[in-house]
């Protein structure tokens, strides 16, 4: 097999802190490499430095193949056209001026390497986010990358379309592509992954085969024994504590009615864009609907005020951490006030910080902490407002698997103390772990409910279910 | 002290610093400068700005920008003139919530609902005033005039304000309010922070500010013009930059905006000392803009 990429003892200091200490890494053609890691083990950051984006202060890499890096956060502009941004840079030219039919003849070509159906004249804007990572990709291979460095590609992707980016995958493998991959779903590294090397503290600790297990994986990244993976402590229900009832808004979701009782995890699964998120928001106040009705203890909710769903005892975790959970600019200790900002308690705000063992101090600026700890602080604000129903929506969305377990553990204690939680969750294993009943939605309706123990079969049977109207 | 306090003492006061090294480099050159008198004026001279600015840092740090109040303080001084001091506070604070009502209620973006008031409060100022400028009556001249023999009032005005937007921004809820807006408009939305209701109250400070600014004005000239504080909107959005305060919101501080009105007001003097032709100083003055923001960015990396 040819090596394309040789990286030995790769050292990188950011400061004081050593965010990569001596890590080997080869790069072989026609070979899927997975990066594991939790958060914070350096993976972004030897992607940085393999890249040349960072440099490095010891250590060698070798190879001549170029290389092409398709991050999280997409470089695409989303005003051009499809053809437009494959050709970004290096625009077919004639008599100094675009040459659009030139673009137009051969973006298809391109967009097939991928299997990609789009218009080429389409705007970026316009489509979907699977889509436009395509996009990323057809670019890099048109710049003949022998490289191709995919960093979370599929934390945004819906289940189908994860499905299609991994043949993707295995077909570039097959034309010899050398391919990178890092992801935190332990169940697509099983599917394609030919090599896995486990990343800690900015140190490989492993380099494992394709047959590793989930839990060989889960212990090399973490560095110790895992007891469970979803350790779900189930309650007594009590009185209900959130009651949807009928909750309408055209072209978005229709007639959901979900219950949660005081003590109780309910999970609502489905596809992405089943309507999940845009429930859990009207629910809690952000946006109208046209008809049902919300209750929290009893108490019915006045619509799209957020305020008084908050007074009533309603949290929501909003799905995009960063977007909407976090004032990236602020400390940990203002972001946890937020909510609270009438009684400013210094005392239990750093209680809170100890007890949900948020890894930074309070004054530190939030952007700095891990995607798990930032999390943790998102919670947090939510705990000391003191609330009787918490709605989670993908609560653990790029969160390192330690940081998740203590994430489970949370809803635990929360619905020990007699709370109620709404999980919202693409992650399947996830929601049948965590929640005490499953409802799933499809086409913005409810599909059906499924006690605790479903299997990801009968709730996907839910999900893809064609509802007649 | 370590070398991180050290830096962070530094990262944080890059406009202190840069203050210090200016009036060390101006005092070399013009001994003069270091004159009681004249430092007393330069305080005096930043009084101005630095009042309309501490309303401005109120609007940046919340994400917003406020092009109005150059406007608004010749509107306010104006009306202050022909009726009585205190009102053109209250028309001031009014034009401020009416620029707030357009961008939380219209959902005009800040820049144009302000661009908007900055021509309406002009005009306004110019019919009020019938194109004449008009004289201060006592209470306003009072504002503009010396306590006590080396003891300027503007001086102790800016002074008061410095204090009052201390506390604002860093102890109460409004404060801490336009902190998390200007971080994350939706995270703080989600947070059940009424952000409508806060730009309200946020604008309307600022216009407030600027009215006071507007009677100090014109209190030191003893009249009001049609034609007062035309472009200080600039140079009170610059003393908030060279401060350290994002334009993108979330970041700044009373100090560096008090360091930053400092900055242009010692920077004007020091080139009238050193008998820089006017022309020449508006170049500078740029410069020294550019070169604030630069050096900040180049910080922030």
């Amino acid at each position: 097999m040819k090596t394309l990429i040789t990286a030995r003892g790769i050292t990188k200091h950011f400061g004081a802190t050593k965010a990569l200490d001596g890590v080997d890494l080869d790069i072989n053609a026609g070979e899927v490499h997975v990066l594991l890691g939790e958060n914070g083990a350096g993976k972004s950051t030897l992607v940085k430095v393999l890249a040349g984006i960072h440099g490095h202060d010891a250590g060698t890499i070798e190879g001549h193949a170029s290389l092409a890096v398709i991050h999280q956060e997409l470089a695409l502009v989303p005003e051009l056209s499809v053809a437009e941004n494959l050709f970004l840079n290096r625009l077919p030219r004639r008599f100094g001026f675009v040459d659009r039919a030139e673009m137009r003849r051969r973006a298809p070509e391109l967009l097939d390497r991928v299997g990609l159906d789009v218009d080429p004249d389409a705007k970026v804007r316009d489509l979907g986010i699977a889509q436009q990572q395509m996009i990323e990709i057809a670019r890099a291979l048109d710049k003949d990358a022998g490289v191709l460095i995919l960093d979370e590609p599929t934390a945004v992707l819906t289940e189908t379309e994860t499905d299609r980016l991994l043949q993707i995958m295995v077909q570039l493998r097959q034309n010899g592509v050398g391919l990178v991959f890092i992801t935190h779903h332990l169940d697509e590294i099983q599917r394609v992954a030919d090599r896995i090397t486990v990343l800690r503290d900015g140190r490989s600790v492993g380099v494992l085969g394709p047959k590793a297990t989930t839990r060989h994986m889960i212990e090399l990244m973490v560095g110790r024994p895992i007891d469970e993976q979803y350790p779900r402590a189930r309650q007594r229900p009590g009185q209900p504590l959130l009651s949807i009832e009928g909750l309408t808004r055209r072209g978005a979701f229709e007639d959901i009615s979900i219950e949660v009782h005081a003590g109780e995890v309910v999970g609502i699964a489905g596809l992405v864009g089943a309507g999940r998120t845009e429930v859990a928001r009207a629910a809690f106040g952000v946006d109208g609907y046209d008809h049902g009705t919300v209750e929290v203890d009893g108490k019915p909710l006045r619509r799209g005020d957020v305020q008084a769903a908050i007074k009533a005892g309603l949290g929501l975790v909003p799905e995009d951490r960063k977007g909407q959970g976090l004032v990236l600019t602020a400390t940990v200790g203002q972001n946890l006030e937020l909510v609270t900002l009438g009684d400013r308690d210094q005392k239990r705000l750093h209680d809170i910080a100890g007890k949900l063992r948020i890894k930074g101090r309070v004054e530190q600026p939030v952007k700095e902490l891990s995607g798990g700890n930032q999390q943790k602080v998102v919670i947090g604000k939510w705990l000391l407002a003191d609330p009787k129903v918490l709605i989670l929506d993908e609560p653990t969305r790029g969160v390192d698997v330690g940081a998740k377990v203590e994430i489970y553990e949370l809803i635990n204690r929360m619905t020990a103390q007699g709370r109620a939680v709404l999980l919202v969750s693409s992650d399947l294993p996830e929601v049948i772990g965590m929640s005490d009943r499953v409802v799933v939605m499809a086409h913005g309706r409810v599909a059906g409910e499924l006690p605790r123990g479903a299997t990801q079969d009968q709730v996907m049977a839910l999900a893809v279910q064609e509802i007649s109207a | 002290m370590s070398t991180i306090s050290i830096r962070k003492y530094a990262s944080e006061n890059g406009a202190l610093a840069g203050l210090v090294v200016l009036a060390l480099v101006i005092a070399v050159m013009q001994p003069a400068f270091l004159n009681a008198q004249n430092l007393l004026n330069v305080g005096v001279q930043a009084a101005v700005i630095a009042i309309m600015a501490f309303g401005m840092t109120f609007v940046v740090v919340a994400g917003g920008i406020d092009l109005s109040v150059g406007s608004i303080a010749a509107l306010a001084a104006m009306v202050g003139a022909l009726t009585a001091g205190p009102i053109g506070l209250v028309v001031g604070a009014l034009c401020g919530l009416v620029n707030g009502a357009l961008i939380s209620y219209g959902k005009l973006p800040p820049f144009i609902a302000t661009l908007a008031m900055l021509s309406v409060a002009r005009g306004l100022t110019l019919v009020f005033s019938e194109g004449q400028p008009h004289e201060t009556d006592a209470l306003v001249t009072f504002l503009g005039s010396n306590l006590a023999p080396m003891v300027p009032l503007p001086l102790l005005l800016m002074l008061a304000f410095f204090g009052i937007t201390g506390l604002i921004l860093t102890r109460t809820n409004l404060g801490r309010r336009m902190y998390a807006i200007g971080g994350n408009e939706e995270a703080a939305k989600l947070s059940g922070i009424d952000v409508r209701r806060q730009k309200l109250w946020i604008y309307a400070l600022s216009g407030l500010f600027a009215a006071a600014a507007g009677l100090v004005l014109a209190g030191r000239l003893g009249s009001a013009g049609p034609q007062a504080a035309v472009g200080y909107e600039l140079d009170a959005i610059a003393a908030v930059v060279i401060g350290g305060a994002s334009l993108s919101g979330g970041v700044g501080r009373a100090t560096g905006t008090l360091v930053g009105a400092l900055v242009l007001a010692v920077l004007r003097n020091g080139l009238n000392l050193l008998q820089v032709p006017p022309f020449w100083q508006q170049v500078v003055i740029g410069a020294v803009i550019a070169l604030a923001a630069l050096l900040d960015s180049l910080r922030r990396r």
